[in-house]
C-alpha cells in the first residue's frame, strides 16, 4: 500500500514535469485510473514516472516499444486517458 | 508542521531555479570555486527549457554570411522598439560566443557535411537589415532544449555545483538597506523551512504562463521568481507583453505548429465559414501570429465560437489526404487524439489562441544585475531568463532567441556574481533579526486558515479571468473590469484553505503557495495593460487602431516606455527605453511590418 506522503510525491512528479503534454497525461491518469492498478502495475507506471519526458513520449506515441509487456501495459493505459 | 522553526545555511551565492539560465549561470560560479546551492522545484533536466524545441540563434555564418548587426536589427525589430538596444547589442554579439562554449560543454548540435554547426532559417531573422531571411538557428534536430539541458548538467556536476532538488523557494531576505541577503526555502520531502543566506541571490526561475486559463507552459511556471520579488519591493517591468500561439487545443493548451496550416489546414467557425477570408483575404489561414489570433478572438467574441460553450474555433484538414497528414503531420495526428480526443483525419481539432511566452519580468540590465526604478542596482541580487527582463525582448521576442536569451545573461549574471563575490567582503553580512518573521506569518496562516477559499477554484478563477479580460486582444471595458475581478480573486487567493496540514510532501501547501505568486504576475499583468493606451508588439487592443498618424496602433509619441509594476500601492511608474546601443548606431524607429 502507498502512504499518502509517497502518493503526493508521486502526483508532485506526474504534475511538475518538462512538457505540459506530460503534466496532463500522468497528472489525469494519477488522478483517475491509479487507483485501480495491481501492484505490478503501480510500480511499472511509477517507472515510468521517473523516466524524461522525451523518453517516455516516444512509448506513447507508439515509436519506440516498450521494454516488457506490464510496461506496454499501463502504456496502452496511459494512450487512453483523455484530458478532455 | 505544528511548530514553524527555521534553520540557516551559509553559501556564497544562491541561484533560484535549475533551467537553461540557471544552469549557465551555476557554471560561472561553480568553475569560479564560489560555494554555489542550486534550487529547484524539480530534478534540473525536468525543467521547462526541454519544451524549447526550435533552436538557438546565432550569427556563425555557417551556411551563408550573416552579422551579429543583423541579428540585432531583426530583434529590435521583432521587440517592436520596446527593446533595450543595449542589452540588445550586447546579446548578438554574444551569441556566436555561447553557441560555441555549449558545444564545447557536448551539446550535439546538428551539423552540416563539412561538420560544422548545421543553421537553418526561422521566421523574423533575417539578413542585411531586414532584407531577406537568413540561416541563423542552430538546433539538435526537435530536442534543443533538452541536449542543452543536458550539457548544461553534466557540466555543473563536473563544477561540483550543490543542487537541492524538490526545494521551493518561499521569499527573498532583504535587509533595511535594500540588499539581498538570500531566501527562504521550504524542502518538500520534509517540510524543513531553511534559510539559504549568500553574498549573492541569482532568480532563474523561468515563466508564469500558468497565469492563462490556456497556456502551452507546463504546470511548473508558477512565476514563483516574479512572486518573491514583487513582495520583497521589486517592481515588474512591462508585464502586459505575453506572446501567444494562435493554435492551442482548447481546455488542454497543448501547441499545434503553424505546419499544420502550412501543409493547407483551414479554421473554421460555428457556421462552417472559412473566416480567414474575411479578415486576410490574400494570406487567409497562413497569415501572421497576431492576425490569426485576433480573428479567431473576434470570431469567438461575436458569437461565432464552437462547442456548447461556444469558447473555441476549429482548425480543418479532414479535406486532406489522410496519406500526407500520417506523412507530414504524424506527431499532429498523435497530440490531437491524446490531447482533443479527435483524430484530425476524421474530425477538426477545437483550437484557441494560447500563451505562450512571458517577455516581461524582474527588470535587469544586461550584466544579470536587477536595477530600481532610477537606474541604481540592488545589491545582490540578479535574475537571467524568462522571469527577468534586460529587455532584449521589448514588446515582442523573436523565435529561437529565448534560448539565447537564457545563455548570454545566464553566464553573464554568473559573471556578474563572481567578481562581485569575490570584491566584497569575505564575512556574510548579517541577517536582519526578523529576517524570517513574513515568511512564517505566510505559512501560519495557511496551517490555520478556517472557512477559506479552494486553491484550484480560486487558480481556475484567477486563469480564466486573465484569459477572458486579458488575453491576446484586448479591449478598453473588460480590461478596466480585470482590473476590479483579479483585486477581488487576490482577496480569495490571501484566504485560501488547505486540508492537507501534513509536513511531509504536502503538495497541496505548496500548490497555495505557488498560487501567492501567479496572483502577483496576474494583477501586474492586468494593470499594466489596462494603462498602456496603444497596441504594440504582443499588446493589441481593440481602441488602438492602425491609422495613419500610428500604424498598428503604436504610439510612440507616449508609450515608448517601459512600464514598471509596483506591489506597494498597486500602482505604476514608467522609465524610459535605452535606445543607445554599445557601440553602434541606434536603430531607428519605424512601423513594423514583415
Amino acid at each position: 500500500m502507498i502512504s499518502s506522503a509517497e502518493l503526493n510525491r508521486l502526483r508532485w512528479r506526474c504534475t511538475r514535469r518538462a512538457m505540459l503534454e506530460m503534466d496532463l497525461l500522468l497528472g489525469g491518469f494519477l488522478e483517475r485510473q491509479f487507483h485501480d492498478l495491481t501492484p505490478a502495475q503501480a510500480v511499472a507506471f511509477i517507472q515510468l514516472a521517473d523516466m524524461e519526458d522525451l523518453e517516455l513520449w516516444p512509448l506513447i506515441t507508439g515509436k519506440r516499444e516498450c521494454e516488457n509487456s506490464l510496461q506496454a501495459e499501463v502504456v496502452n493505459m496511459l494512450r487512453d486517458v483523455r484530458v478532455k | 508542521m505544528s511548530k514553524l522553526t527555521i534553520s540557516v545555511r551559509k553559501f556564497d551565492a544562491v541561484i533560484v531555479g535549475a533551467g537553461g539560465a540557471g544552469l549557465r549561470a551555476a557554471i560561472q560560479l561553480s568553475e569560479a570555486g564560489l560555494k554555489t546551492a542550486v534550487l529547484s522545484k524539480v530534478f534540473p533536466t525536468r525543467s521547462h527549457t526541454v519544451a524549447a524545441q526550435g533552436g538557438v540563434s546565432a550569427s556563425l555564418g555557417n551556411s551563408e554570411e550573416d552579422h551579429w548587426h543583423w541579428h540585432m536589427y531583426d530583434t529590435v525589430k521583432g521587440s517592436d522598439w520596446l527593446g533595450d538596444q543595449d542589452a540588445i547589442e550586447f546579446m548578438c554579439r554574444k551569441a556566436p560566443e555561447a553557441v560555441v562554449e555549449l558545444e564545447h560543454f557536448g551539446m550535439p548540435f546538428d551539423r552540416t557535411d563539412e561538420g560544422k554547426i548545421y543553421q537553418r532559417p526561422f521566421g523574423g531573422h533575417m539578413s542585411n537589415f531586414g532584407e531577406k531571411p537568413v540561416r541563423r538557428a542552430c538546433a539538435a534536430a526537435d530536442r534543443t532544449g533538452h541536449a542543452m539541458l543536458h550539457a548544461l548538467y553534466q557540466r555543473n556536476v563536473r563544477a561540483n555545483t550543490q543542487f537541492f532538488v524538490e526545494w521551493m523557494a518561499l521569499d527573498l531576505i532583504r535587509d533595511a538597506d535594500g540588499q539581498v541577503l538570500g531566501v527562504i526555502a521550504l524542502e518538500m520531502e520534509t517540510g524543513e523551512i531553511v534559510a539559504f543566506h549568500a553574498k549573492a541571490t541569482i532568480f532563474a526561475t523561468g515563466g508564469a504562463g500558468r497565469i492563462y486559463y490556456s497556456s502551452t507552459n507546463a504546470f511548473i511556471n508558477t512565476g514563483d521568481g516574479l512572486g518573491m520579488a514583487a513582495r520583497a519591493g521589486i517592481a515588474l517591468e512591462d508585464m502586459e507583453f505575453w506572446q501567444f500561439h494562435p493554435t492551442g487545443v482548447a481546455g488542454a493548451g497543448v501547441l499545434i505548429t503553424e505546419g499544420v496550416r502550412g501543409e493547407g489546414g483551414i479554421l473554421r467557425n460555428s457556421d462552417n465559414e472559412r473566416f480567414m477570408e474575411r479578415y486576410a483575404p490574400n494570406a487567409k489561414d497562413l497569415a501572421s501570429r497576431d492576425v490569426v489570433s485576433r480573428a479567431m478572438v473576434t470570431e469567438i467574441n461575436e458569437g461565432r465560437g464552437c462547442g456548447p460553450a461556444k469558447d473555441f474555433v476549429l482548425l480543418d484538414i479532414t479535406h486532406l489526404d489522410p496519406a500526407t497528414i500520417m506523412k507530414r503531420l504524424p506527431g499532429i495526428r498523435e497530440i490531437s487524439i491524446q490531447f482533443a480526443g479527435i483524430d484530425p483525419i476524421k474530425a477538426p481539432i477545437p483550437v484557441v489562441p494560447t500563451c505562450h511566452y512571458q517577455m516581461g519580468g524582474i527588470p535587469t540590465n544586461f550584466h544579470g544585475q536587477v536595477v530600481n526604478p532610477d537606474g541604481s542596482t540592488v545589491t545582490g541580487f540578479y535574475a537571467a531568463g524568462e522571469c527577468a527582463c534586460a529587455s532584449v525582448h521589448g514588446a515582442n521576442r523573436l523565435g529561437t532567441n529565448s534560448l539565447l536569451d537564457l545563455l548570454v545573461f545566464g553566464k553573464s549574471s554568473g559573471d556578474s556574481v563572481v567578481e562581485a563575490v569575490k570584491a566584497g567582503p569575505n564575512a556574510l553580512k548579517e541577517l536582519p533579526a526578523d529576517f524570517a518573521d513574513y515568511t512564517l506569518a505566510r505559512l501560519n496562516r495557511l496551517n490555520t486558515q478556517k472557512g477559506g477559499a479552494s486553491v484550484n477554484e480560486t487558480r481556475l478563477e484567477l486563469q480564466r479571468t486573465m484569459q477572458k479580460h486579458c488575453g491576446v486582444f484586448r479591449f478598453k471595458d473588460m480590461l478596466v473590469e480585470g482590473v476590479s475581478k483579479i483585486c477581488d480573486i487576490e482577496k480569495a487567493v490571501h484566504l485560501t484553505e488547505i486540508g492537507d496540514k501534513s509536513a511531509t510532501w504536502n503538495t497541496a501547501r505548496v500548490e497555495a503557495l505557488e498560487l501567492d505568486n501567479l496572483i502577483e504576475v496576474a494583477k501586474s499583468t492586468m494593470v499594466s495593460a489596462e494603462a498602456r493606451k496603444e497596441s504594440r508588439g504582443a499588446h493589441v487592443r481593440d481602441d488602438a487602431p492602425d491609422t495613419a498618424a500610428n500604424p498598428n496602433g503604436r504610439d510612440d509619441e507616449l508609450w515608448l516606455k517601459h512600464t514598471l509594476w509596483h506591489r506597494e500601492g498597486n500602482k505604476l511608474s514608467y522609465k524610459p527605453v535605452q535606445l543607445k546601443p554599445l557601440s553602434v548606431e541606434t536603430i531607428a524607429l519605424k512601423t513594423r511590418a514583415y
